[in-house]
């Protein structure tokens, strides 16, 4: 039986702190509700953050536990967000990384080359909110097939479709 | 005949021996576990790249929670690993309770642990009848179909439903269990143990099934991580990670129990970790059993928690609560969580956003099953075909958590 360090739900907010004293730019907003921790971060320092926070001794921040989009609204700017769920294998906390995008630059880098786990779960967002990952190696619908016309977990997307699907 | 009278298309090519051979396995393989294709390119008979291709199930799911309320839900998640339903209801209610801020009380948090491991023990039994079916050896299946069917009798005693028991609520769970439940429990409990060694007798000493499974489809410790595995596939690995003692949730930290990992990473590794959680969750309920102590098994909450059918005959406010309820829902506070658990495949997380109505702004949830296929191509590439099947059955997906 390994040592189990300390059980806490959530990133201990020193964990933060030093984040940000090491790293302000990376750190848009951190809002911290029901025991979770949300980092919003800039989409251009996102790679560079997620390879960091992967390594870093303190945090470790090694497993990639989930990818979902989000849509706020059809009114909302910015519209999409995307929520990155990160986990440590040995010490055991959480955090949340979160993107937010405009409806018209729908573009983020993808993450892939630090997790091999991102490919499905990008896929699946581009899948279903139209969320580009750039530097994806193999973008394509997952879920849905592959001449399906938008992006079904957009709010203006009807709940039944827009016509019935046939096989072309 | 000369060859001049033959149209070009039917000439017979003569091709060498050593091309690589391109063949769709599935969506109606019988060993795919229900609708999942996969593309293998094939150098004879060694697997050179395997692309699986999932959606043949997707029903939407994530969609049609945006579109009901709260409690209706719960329906829809029994749909999903639709061998660990109890899981996914627990991993939705959770979720939804931290949304909300309830307390749930001591007697539900313990219901709510005995039926989750008597849930995985169901689970991992279909696993083991399968696996093992995949793989040639038929007789365990009707072993392990006769001990599952006693679990779904106890579920079904408990919930009134057995593939889709939908027996938890936010806020509690949908009633209290059954009279004589404990004892019919007790004696299933009593009796798996010996049932568990019967598997081991046929299958843990064959020497095909050892050599149909060792060695066979590896995955190193550092690609476990970085593909996402989790559950009993991470632990195959020699990870020794448990999301019930990492993020402890129900009251998992008060219980005694180990973590199987098993160092090799190969199909075999992952056959003996649940062989070896089968007694672990069997301890575990047997605790829980023991801890069963009568109490409210609703938390003290009019707004959200159906009241009993009693009090409604006689009390003017809670027949106004169950209509609200009904007709209406009830509003969750905005806001988002993500809620883990260990379900018998491995980490299920519940991604639950609300703007603070009645119905959920977004819920997504990560299956492990959808994770763990992700990893197919890395195990199989390298191994002949026949193989494919036996990493498919070590992986244990089930479709329709994958596809949502």
């Amino acid at each position: 039986m390994q040592e189990q360090p300390s059980v806490s739900e959530t990133t201990p907010s020193p964990l933060v702190t030093a984040l940000q004293h090491e790293h302000p730019e990376w750190i848009g907003e951190v809002i911290y509700a029901f025991g979770e921790t949300t980092i919003i971060v800039p989409r251009e320092h996102l790679v560079a953050a997620c390879s960091f926070l992967k390594t870093w001794p303190e945090g470790h921040f090694n497993f990639l536990a989930d990818i979902c989009g989000a849509d706020r609204g059809v009114e909302e700017e910015p519209r999409f967000e995307v929520n990155y769920h990160l986990f440590s294998t040995t010490k055991y906390h959480r955090v949340r990384l979160k993107v937010l995008l405009n409806e018209e630059d729908t573009h983020v880098p993808s993450v892939t080359g630090v997790w091999k786990t991102a490919n499905w779960h990008e896929r699946e967002t581009f899948d279903m909110f139209g969320v580009i990952f750039d530097g994806h190696p193999d973008l394509r619908r997952i879920l849905l097939p592959d001449d399906w016309q938008g992006h079904a977990l957009r709010k203006d997307f009807p709940l039944r479709g827009y016509e019935p699907y046939s096989l072309k | 005949m000369s060859s001049a009278t033959i149209p070009p298309q039917f000439e017979i090519v003569d091709q060498p021996l050593d091309t690589q051979m391109t063949i769709s396995m599935g969506p109606q393989h019988p060993s795919t576990h229900g609708v999942l294709r996969l593309e293998l390119v094939l150098d004879g008979e060694m697997v050179v790249k395997a692309t699986p291709d999932i959606g043949y199930l997707h029903t939407g799911m994530e969609k049609l929670f945006e579109y009901k309320k709260y409690q209706q839900g719960i329906v829809i998640t029994d749909r999903m690993d639709y061998l660990n339903p109890l899981g996914n209801n627990l991993a939705y209610v959770m979720a939804g309770e931290k949304l909300l801020g309830l307390e749930i009380p001591e007697r539900a948090q313990v219901i709510r642990v005995l039926m989750c491991e008597l849930q995985r023990i169901a689970s991992h039994l279909v696993w083991l009848g399968t696996h093992a079916l995949d793989i040639g050896a038929m007789t365990v299946f009707f072993y392990c179909f006769r001990e599952r069917e006693k679990i779904m009798n106890l579920i079904e005693a408990a919930s009134g439903g057995r593939l889709t028991p939908s027996y938890f609520r936010i806020g509690g769970l949908m009633m209290d269990l059954p009279a004589g439940f404990e004892h019919r429990c007790k004696q299933f409990l009593d009796h798996f143990l010996k049932a568990v060694d019967e598997f081991h007798t046929l299958l843990s000493g064959n020497r095909i099934f050892q050599r149909r499974t060792q060695g066979i489809g590896k995955i190193s410790a550092e690609d476990a991580i970085d593909w996402g595995l989790s559950g009993p596939c991470l632990r195959g690995s020699g990870i020794n990670l448990d999301i019930r003692r990492a993020n402890p949730y129900s009251g998992y930290e008060n219980y005694d129990f180990e973590v199987p990992t098993e160092p090799d990473g190969d199909v075999w590794a992952r056959y003996m970790v649940r062989m070896r959680e089968l007694k672990e969750s069997h301890k575990i309920a047997t605790q829980a059993l023991a801890r069963l102590q009568p109490g409210p098994v609703k938390a003290d909450a009019p707004k959200v928690v159906l009241p009993d059918r009693e009090a409604m005959k006689s009390h003017m406010d809670a027949l106004i609560h169950h209509f609200l309820i009904v007709a209406e829902g009830f509003d969750v506070p905005a806001g988002e969580v993500y809620q883990p658990i260990e379900a018998s495949k491995g980490e299920l997380g519940v991604y639950m956003k609300s703007d603070g109505g009645p119905k959920p702004n977004r819920v997504h949830f990560r299956g492990p099953s959808f994770v763990n296929l992700s990893a197919l191509p890395v195990m199989s590439e390298g191994e002949m075909v026949a193989d494919i099947v036996a990493i498919i059955g070590s992986l244990d997906v089930v479709l329709g958590e994958i596809d949502r």
